[in-house]
């Protein structure tokens, strides 16, 4: 299956005011066209679709009625901000195996809009909980989400290997610095470890500057197989290797504190891809909160479980660092919709065909976009490679 | 067994979330009233299981029952909220939610109860505290071992 299907068309919306224009609807029209456009496909050729939001019940049909389409492969997985990375690794299965043969991942949510115009915002887990373990089990003690559940983690964390407030901060340096490149992006003022400590805490251990985004954005990823790609209007991007797991759906149900289902979905991925973390040129990495991508640094392989502190104090991650990593500027700074995997892919995929201008991390040929669900519940893991990675 | 630990919300305090009963914790929740911790156990591999469920994670076993639990923890994880997490946590002021472990093995998502919510710590011993809802039950919180 190495390399049997590729990413082909890219498209995100996203906005330096946090905001859009437009219904989620059509935010998703608008990027599957754009990325459609981007691959030189039309609507006409899409028999595949994967969506994760629904407004009824059903979410791909209900977006495949809207575009008038029959899709012959179908997809509405919902597992939080993996579920498009999860997209990939299914649709990439149905090219190689002739079920579909052009897939579209389509994402968008407006909570910022919402929240502004007096809404509930994206926070629909906290605001209605009903007869669900989470209800029952979690919801009257209190736990801020979903940043609460990601600071038990780091509080864990913290006592286990000694990680420092200091070194959580650094990986939000070093992300903003990546947003200081990128005209795009929601806050683009470069920041210091003191500024992130002296911002407030939110649910200790983790400061305001170590939580993500909450920003409007949509995105589209076209897949197709690896043969009809080489004839389209861009440079294929192959999808080399993928692997999930997923380990709970409430924090208090999480086997492990500081070790999370991509310690199973990065050793999957790599495996197919026949790679190892030291080939990764550049790294995605769900940045929902600091200690996320500290966990991901371990779980993946990029250093040893408890040393995910020490590894990124001396700002490997940065511009210049040995693992340019969220290059975007992240959830961090570039935007956050409720769920960020999709602009992941997408920023994997530029950086593989060289756009990103300022902040292209030169001759990469490996990206690796990691997507996380619900509180570290889902893990994806998708490693994307140039033609010459075939 | 020693008489066990009641706490009152601070005055002015908002009613807390009143958790919904699900059929298979049922048993749980009407131990709260008296109040009394408990704790499902399966009968087949003598484990106990939490949250309560109609069958056992382990085993898939479905002979489940309830046993007294000791209500000694100790703390795993511990955030403190600087904010309410929602309204009906308003008028609480700073407050820690921790996972802890509890002697018997299972882990619970809880309140630590403290005027000093900032010193709890991962580690901590804690016992079982009770929480009045207004419905009669009692919520388990936790507070810092009084015997320590």
């Amino acid at each position: 299956m190495r390399g049997a299907a590729a990413i082909v068309g890219v498209s995100d919306a996203v906005s330096s005011t946090g905001m859009l224009e437009g219904s989620t609807r059509a935010l998703e029209v608008q990027v599957i066209r754009e990325a459609l456009d981007d691959a030189g496909l039309a609507i006409s050729d899409v028999d595949g679709v994967f969506s994760n939001l629904t407004n009824g019940w059903a979410a791909s049909l209900e977006l495949a009625e809207y575009l008038a389409i029959s899709p012959r492969w179908t997809d509405s997985t919902q597992t939080g901000g993996s579920s498009f990375e999860i997209g990939v690794e299914h649709a990439a299965a149905a090219i190689a195996l002739g079920q579909c043969e052009v897939a579209v991942i389509v994402y968008a949510a407006t909570p910022y809009s919402s929240f502004k115009r007096g809404g509930g915002g994206f926070g629909s887990r906290q605001g209605t909980p009903g007869p669900t373990p989470a209800a029952e089990w979690e919801v009257p003690y209190g736990n801020r989400m979903p940043m609460g559940a990601y600071a038990l983690v780091a509080s864990r964390h913290m006592y286990e290997f000694g990680t420092t407030s200091e070194q959580l901060a650094q990986i939000a340096v070093d992300t903003r610095k990546w947003a200081t490149k990128n005209p795009r992006a929601r806050l683009q003022e470069p920041i210091t470890v003191d500024d992130v400590l002296a911002s407030p805490v939110q649910a200790s251990p983790l400061h305001k500057l170590d939580c993500c985004l909450v920003t409007d954005g949509a995105g589209a990823v076209v897949l197709t197989s690896a043969a009809r790609a080489r004839d389209l209007a861009k440079a294929p991007v192959l999808v080399l290797g993928t692997g999930t797991c997923h380990t709970h759906a409430m924090i208090s149900q999480m086997p492990d504190l500081t070790t999370t289902g991509a310690a199973v979905s990065g050793p999957l991925a790599f495996a197919a891809a026949g790679l190892s973390p030291a080939d990764v040129d550049v790294a995605q990495l769900y940045d929902s909160f600091t200690i996320t991508v500290l966990l991901l640094l371990e779980d993946l392989g990029f250093c040893p479980k408890g040393e995910g502190g020490r590894f990124v104090s001396d700002g490997v991650l940065a511009p210049g660092g040995s693992l340019p990593a969220n290059t975007t500027g992240g959830g961090l700074a570039y935007t956050h919709p409720g769920m960020f995997g999709l602009f992941l892919l997408v920023e994997a995929v530029r950086q593989l065909r060289g756009e990103c201008g300022d902040r292209q991390v030169p001759g990469a040929e490996v990206a690796l976009a990691h997507g996380s669900g619900g509180v570290l519940s889902a893990m994806s893991t998708v490693i994307l490679g140039t033609e010459a990675t075939a | 067994m020693s008489d066990p630990i009641l706490v009152a919300p601070p005055a002015g305090a908002a009613e807390r979330f009143r958790p919904p009963v699900s059929a298979a914790s049922e048993p749980f929740w009407e131990a709260t009233r008296v109040p009394r911790l408990v704790l499902q156990w399966c009968r087949s591999c003598e484990r106990p299981v939490h949250f309560p469920r109609e069958a056992c994670p382990t085993c898939l076993g479905t002979e489940l029952e309830f046993r007294p639990a000791s209500g000694r923890a100790t703390v795993h994880a511990v955030s403190v909220m600087a904010k309410p997490a929602n309204p009906t946590m308003d008028g609480r002021g700073p407050y820690a939610v921790a996972l802890v472990d509890l002697a018997e093995g299972v882990r619970m998502l809880t309140n630590v109860i403290s005027d000093e919510p900032a010193t709890v710590a991962v580690g901590d011993a804690v016992s079982v505290a009770w929480e009045p809802l207004s419905d009669g039950r009692h919520l388990p919180v936790f507070v810092l071992d009084p015997s320590r």
